[in-house]
């Protein structure tokens, strides 16, 4: 017979409020099997989990009921209390009766009725629990790191130099990211390149990393400690043992008219290139929709151009080489894909936005958003660090700034804050300045968001010290008429509208996750947002984690984050990867599914829906050894207990531990009238 | 007062049992409680590790234990925690509202939805919909008229709400 006890928590006042805690105990007494029940204020804290510990102890329990939180926040510590007091942990359940329950209801009678329902439901559970031992299974400790942007970067090195091995993929032709785009950050002005650059030199000479560069992940299997990742590497159409990176090719190839990437449009490149002089590795790519050659194969044509063959002395380069596929075993992931900017020129009916239209951003030339601007005003910049504008290389005198451009807009753009912008734009400010001493920035913005050290004085500076003018309000139509800018606003101050004229204007424009995120996140079945975020396993405690085990999430690819918040997100990911490849083994929930082998007719319909490959073929042998029966084996170590296997059987012949018919039965029954 | 004691005093108070997932509603359902989102109190919820896991004897046996209305509701398509738990999930109950629907229960009591972790207000509009429309559609007690009774089967005696009606032998 079982011998249940229940502990009712308060939670302080969040579940008390609402619930009778006491009557729930008391109501609990009655439950058959249950021979200890009682309410306290706090569960979790040291005494109320020493009570859970004595009433183990001195009432003989069998089972153990808390009532109190969501059991992800602390099912654990109660099981660990459980085992402490000799209990197996698997004995110990968590009934939810403060998210579920206390706090989404207002009527104190109703929620205690259903507070001491949920209770019973668990009740019933756990009267049903049978004891479970950890499953331990072997860890691979190498980490893939996707994504070479600076939290990429640190990530890897930190994992490098916590003495493991890395393998860090990048989609574009160098690490980087968009950090070696920006001329100087905040709040300390100091030049982003050569912060950088000596970081990304030490990723590519690190003994234990491996760089994939023009790489993307293809396919990823596995678990937590034992990933298999199959990755992409993109030919280049240069072979990387021959090239030394001299640049002979980029030289001569004809086709010089391409808008570069890392110049935001505003420099050009050639089709064989190498995106920024610093690149890392320093090789040149091929863009095979640019160059000539494979613009002629394209249409069935013979080869032409191959000045940059001809050109290289080493003979680096390899029109024929193919995309690989290289595989590599993994035990922990992290993924660090960065942003990109909100493109707010067009529609874009793909991700359900209208964009900006009415700010000219793409028609007028001299409109240009956050990035464009970190390219003009950057030494390596396509105007060598001088502030141009775009249409005719004048320098502007007066230009404008807009925050919250898509960003804070639930109508438009994303409701969400960039976070970065007040910043970077106040920095913006203060470059322009130092550049263009008798010019006039004007900032239109919403509020100042500048929480972070040192950052409140920086904004405060650029208004006080620097010249800028910040007007709070929104601007609403820019034109063009003749070479100047047009711009109608609004100041919500003053309460009056406002007609300005600028020579250029620079769009602070929303944070978005990089395209192809969501295709990423399937891969690697971790959940995203709506916006295509990574979703961490809790938004407080557990920030650089997945809701997949093993998987780790860092940077801007999670929410927007300035350069400090994405590395301290990556060394945060680093200490996990290495906490976990801290042991051989892995010590897992033993959660899995188990084949009653009696029963198992050998139909197989588990192995055709599990999404993991968990089911294996065993062979039943007679006495003389001879193959009788051929059941269903599942590996405890591959299988993740979604149980899909279990509602599919048809003779019931395999049970998810934890989650059986019998316990999940007998919760509804409790449920009964 | 006496907790155990069902509160109906306002009229009809549907019960529904729902089975979620653990890794999208389950959680989306404690963001809405975490976002203090306010809410019909007539929900039950039954957690499982995935919406995969979810046979559909779970809810004739929900049925048979006195739910009014049923929610099934797991990752939305292509979030599944576990690959693909949602899609054979999708599959066994747009065949069993079909099995459900020819039985004669009214489809309505049946709420199959996605909601994920971030989607505390969606689960609140599950909830309550499903509550509003369970409520309008009265208690299903046709189902429980059709279970034996265990002290009948055992005495040879029917109960008296069973007389007249269509009991399995």
């Amino acid at each position: 017979m079982a011998r249940i006890g229940v502990f009712v928590c308060h939670c302080g006042e969040n579940i008390g409020r609402t619930v009778d805690c006491h009557g729930v105990a008391e109501a609990c007494k009655d439950v058959p099997g249950v021979v200890h029940s009682v309410d306290y204020k706090y569960m979790c804290s040291d005494p109320g989990q020493q009570m859970v510990k004595n009433a183990i102890a001195e009432k003989g329990l069998t089972g153990v009921v808390v009532a109190a939180c969501s059991p992800h926040m602390h099912e654990k510590t109660f099981r660990r209390a459980t085992a402490g007091a000799g209990l197996n942990p698997f004995l110990c359940e968590m009934a939810n009766v403060r998210e579920h329950c206390s706090w989404i209801h207002e009527d104190r009678e109703k929620a205690t009725v259903k507070a001491v329902d949920i209770t019973k439901t668990i009740i019933e559970k756990v009267k049903r629990n049978v004891p479970l031992n950890t499953i331990r299974i072997p860890v691979t400790r190498r980490a893939l790191v996707i994504g070479g942007g600076i939290a990429g970067i640190q990530a890897a090195l930190d994992i490098a130099d916590g003495g493991r091995e890395v393998i860090l993929v990048e989609k574009g032709p160098s690490i980087g990211g968009h950090m070696s785009q920006l001329s100087e950050t905040f709040p300390t002005l100091d030049c982003s390149q050569c912060i950088l650059t000596p970081r990304m030199v030490e990723v590519y000479q690190h003994p234990r990393i491996k760089l994939y560069a023009y790489s993307e992940v293809e396919s990823v299997e596995g678990y937590i400690g034992n990933f298999k990742v199959t990755v992409r590497r993109k030919a280049r159409s240069v072979d990387e043992d021959k090239c030394n990176g001299c640049g002979a090719c980029t030289q001569v190839c004809p086709n010089k008219k391409i808008p570069s990437e890392f110049d935001c449009g505003l420099g050009k490149r050639t089709a064989i290139y190498v995106p920024f002089p610093q690149a890392v590795p320093n090789l040149p790519t091929v863009d095979r929709n640019k160059c000539l050659l494979f613009m002629n194969r394209a249409k069935g044509r013979p080869d032409t151009c191959k000045k940059c063959a001809d050109a290289c002395a080493k003979g680096a380069i390899d029109f024929d080489q193919q995309d690989r596929l290289v595989t590599e075993d993994v035990g922990a992931i992290v993924v660090a894909t960065g942003y990109q900017l909100y493109t707010i020129g067009k529609d874009q009916p793909k991700d359900n936005l209208k964009g900006y239209g009415e700010y000219g951003y793409g028609t007028i030339p001299d409109v240009i958003d956050g990035l464009q601007f970190e390219r003009l005003a950057s030494a390596s910049g396509p105007t060598s660090g001088k502030i141009l504008r775009p249409s005719d290389g004048k320098e502007p005198k007066r230009i404008v700034f807009l925050q919250c451009i898509g960003s804070r807009d639930p109508q438009k753009g994303m409701e969400y804050c960039s976070k970065i912008c007040c910043m970077y734009v106040a920095k913006h400010t203060m470059l322009y300045h130092h550049k263009v001493h008798d010019g006039q920035a004007t900032v239109f913005y919403m509020d100042i968001r500048a929480a972070g050290k040192g950052y409140e004085e920086f904004s405060r500076r650029a208004i006080e010290e620097e010249g800028a003018q910040y007007i709070r309000g929104r601007v609403s139509r820019m034109w063009r008429e003749g070479d100047v800018i047009k711009i109608l606003g609004f100041d919500t101050l003053e309460g009056e509208p406002i007609e300005m004229d600028a020579d250029m204007v620079v769009l602070a424009t929303a944070m978005r996750p990089q395209p192809g995120i969501d295709a990423l996140a399937q891969k690697l079945s971790v959940s995203y947002d709506q916006h295509g975020f990574i979703n961490e396993a809790h938004p407080k405690l557990r920030p650089v984690e997945t809701n997949t085990a093993g998987i780790f999430v860092a940077g801007a690819c999670q929410a927007p984050r300035d350069i400090p918040d994405a590395v301290a997100m990556a060394s945060a990911t680093a200490s996990k990867v290495l906490g976990l490849f801290a042991n051989e083994m892995l010590e897992r929930e033993p959660t899995v599914a188990c084949v009653n082998e009696a029963n198992c007719a050998g139909c197989f319909h588990c192995e055709r829906v599990c999404a993991y490959g968990a089911v294996e073929h065993k062979d039943i042998k007679d006495r003389a050894g001879n193959v009788v029966r051929v059941i269903a084996y599942v590996n405890p170590g591959v299988c993740q207990g979604c149980g899909t296997c279990q509602a599919t059987c048809p003779s019931k012949s395999v049970e998810l531990q934890g989650f059986t018919d019998e316990q999940i039965w007998g919760e509804i029954q409790a449920l009964g009238v | 007062m006496d907790a155990t004691t069902p509160a109906v005093a306002g009229g009809f108070e549907p019960r529904i049992t729902a089975f979620v997932c653990n890794w999208c509603t389950y959680t989306g359902a404690d963001l809405a409680g975490t976002s203090r989102l306010q809410m019909a109190s007539n929900v039950r919820i039954i957690r499982l590790p995935c919406t995969g896991r979810i046979d559909p004897m779970f809810i004739t046996k929900a049925f048979e234990r006195g739910a009014d209305g049923i929610i099934v509701s797991g990752c939305h398509p292509a979030d599944c925690h576990y690959n693909a738990g949602n899609y054979h999930a999708r599959r066994r109950f747009a065949i069993f509202r079909e099995l459900m629907d020819f039985l004669g229960v009214d489809t309505g009591r049946i709420t199959f939805s996605w909601v994920s972790a971030s989607e505390g207000g969606k689960w609140r509009d599950v909830v309550n919909d499903a509550v509003t429309r369970v409520r309008a559609l009265g208690p299903f007690t046709d189902y429980r008229k059709l279970v034996v009774d265990p002290v009948a089967t055992a005495t040879g005696v029917v109960p008296p709400e069973h007389v007249g009606k269509e009991v399995p032998a």
